[in-house]
């Protein structure tokens, strides 16, 4: 296969999409935010700490996180059949695994943290976008967190490693796809996920790629939280 | 080697570093990795001498003693009521710390309903989930009519002023009740629908501008010339 030296969308191989984000778009939520990265949009609401039912599941020791994720029926070209499936079931489950390290729920027992997660266009990463926005919505709603997690995927497409996939990458015959979540101060890796096949090589440079990716997702995140409240610097 | 990283009162998110060194001692809001002190939360540093915290912008009511709350009965007991008060968890009034006394097996709907709204003040709370709260006390009483309006509890210290300045003030030219919980909730009663809306409005203006220097005069602006129109 030749190896191509240019991306479809015209972006250089360590380039990720435009991204935005924004806090407090969800009024009646505890907390809440956007985090777009391309066509790809995820909104993150959160609700709590709040008393947990049912019942049995309360942990006297600590709260708890509960993650829902969710991809809207129009968020893909075709009608996506709307409630839970195998795949969110999946992505919920990762994604709470990925939060979890950093937030500090000793001080809620019996209590719990939801947090849902809506994919409203998808154009792939959106379990990475959704993570993103997760973690501003937590930071949002005044949970104690050590410090903040970006997501972003990387992968191989056409004998490249490439950062912030879309759909057209994704659906390359033999691509390879590596979602990857770092915390970020102390750069952490907290989820790391592989569809297709990938060399030793290529994984280390890809999860250096995602470390930076990462790191600049970081500074959007950080800065999207401080604008929100600027006005209250004195 | 010790070396601040920040300014009082700069906003802050989690993870961000604050304060480099073992001199500086992490207090709420914040923790110590090694030699460096950081933010927990999104929030507001305050600084005294070597103590650093952060006073959080966002987040639910967390209570303290003394603060005098609104809440609602979601439960009744045969120990008291159960009363949500906007935290984590809800709050206990229980019969002793109800009212003067009350007879062995007697109905507790008589003092207070399921959905009544009352004025209580925070007695007790331990390290976790427990809350006590009182209804006796000059103030602390079931809140009859009116309307509640919910703002972030952070901004509570505005919305009452220096001393009271902006609450008395916003009584005085609407001939409103007016009660402010620390938990964020406003509690609004006039004789009118109009002036119950107005002050509604009001409020929302403190909320929305609670930076602004010169709040109370530019309220009491607003105030003049809505009492003129109205």
């Amino acid at each position: 296969m030749a190896a191509y030296d240019k991306r479809v969308s015209g972006r250089k191989f360590d380039e990720m999409r435009e991204i935005e984000a924004k806090v407090g778009i969800i009024k009646r939520a505890d907390g809440s935010a956007l985090f777009r990265m391309g066509e790809t949009i995820a909104i993150a609401a959160v609700y709590g700490p709040r008393e947990l039912h049912p019942k049995f599941m309360q942990n006297p020791e600590t709260g708890i996180l509960r993650c829902n994720y969710d991809m809207t029926s129009f968020s893909v070209p075709e009608r996506k059949k709307p409630g839970p499936s195998r795949r969110s079931v999946e992505i919920s489950l990762v994604t709470e695994k990925a939060l979890l390290p950093v937030l500090d729920l000793k001080q809620f027992p019996n209590a719990v943290i939801d947090v849902f997660i809506e994919i409203i266009q998808a154009n792939a990463g959106t379990r990475c976008a959704g993570i993103s926005a997760a973690a501003l919505a937590l930071a949002h709603a005044g949970i104690p967190m050590r410090e903040l997690v970006s997501a972003v995927s990387v992968g191989k497409a056409g004998g490249k490693v490439l950062i912030d996939l879309d759909k057209n990458e994704e659906d390359v015959e033999d691509a390879t796809d590596i979602p990857v979540a770092v915390t970020g101060r102390t750069k952490q890796i907290t989820l790391l996920q592989l569809d297709g096949n990938v060399t030793k090589k290529d994984l280390i440079e890809a999860i250096k790629l995602a470390k930076e990716g990462c790191d600049k997702i970081n500074m959007i995140q950080q800065k999207a939280l401080k604008d929100a409240y600027k006005s209250e610097e004195e | 080697m010790n070396k601040l990283l920040i300014k009082e009162h700069e906003i802050v998110v989690p993870g961000q570093e604050l304060a480099e060194g073992i001199e500086y001692l992490p207090s709420s809001g914040t923790y110590r990795d090694k030699d460096k002190i950081i933010s927990m939360k999104l929030g507001i540093t305050s600084l005294n001498k070597n103590i650093i915290k952060v006073i959080p912008l966002t987040g639910r009511y967390h209570p303290k003693v003394d603060d005098v709350v609104i809440g609602k009965v979601v439960e009744i007991g045969f120990y008291g009521w159960s009363v949500d008060i906007g935290s984590a968890y809800n709050a206990t009034l229980s019969i002793r710390d109800a009212t003067e006394f009350i007879d062995k097996g007697e109905d507790l709907t008589k003092y207070y309903d399921y959905g009544d709204i009352i004025a209580a003040k925070v007695i007790r709370t331990t390290k976790y989930d427990s809350i006590d709260i009182t209804t006796k006390g000059p103030g602390l009483r079931k809140l009859n009519g009116g309307k509640i309006i919910e703002v972030t509890p952070s901004k509570v210290p505005r919305m009452i002023g220096k001393q009271g300045s902006m609450i008395s003030m916003i009584k005085d030219t609407s001939g409103c009740n007016l009660l402010v919980g620390q938990n964020g909730r406003v509690w609004i009663k006039g004789n009118e629908t109009e002036k119950e809306n107005m002050v509604t409005k009001i409020i929302m203006k403190i909320e929305e501008e609670s930076h602004i220097d010169g709040l109370t005069d530019k309220i009491k602006k607003l105030l003049e010339n809505k009492n003129g129109s109205l």
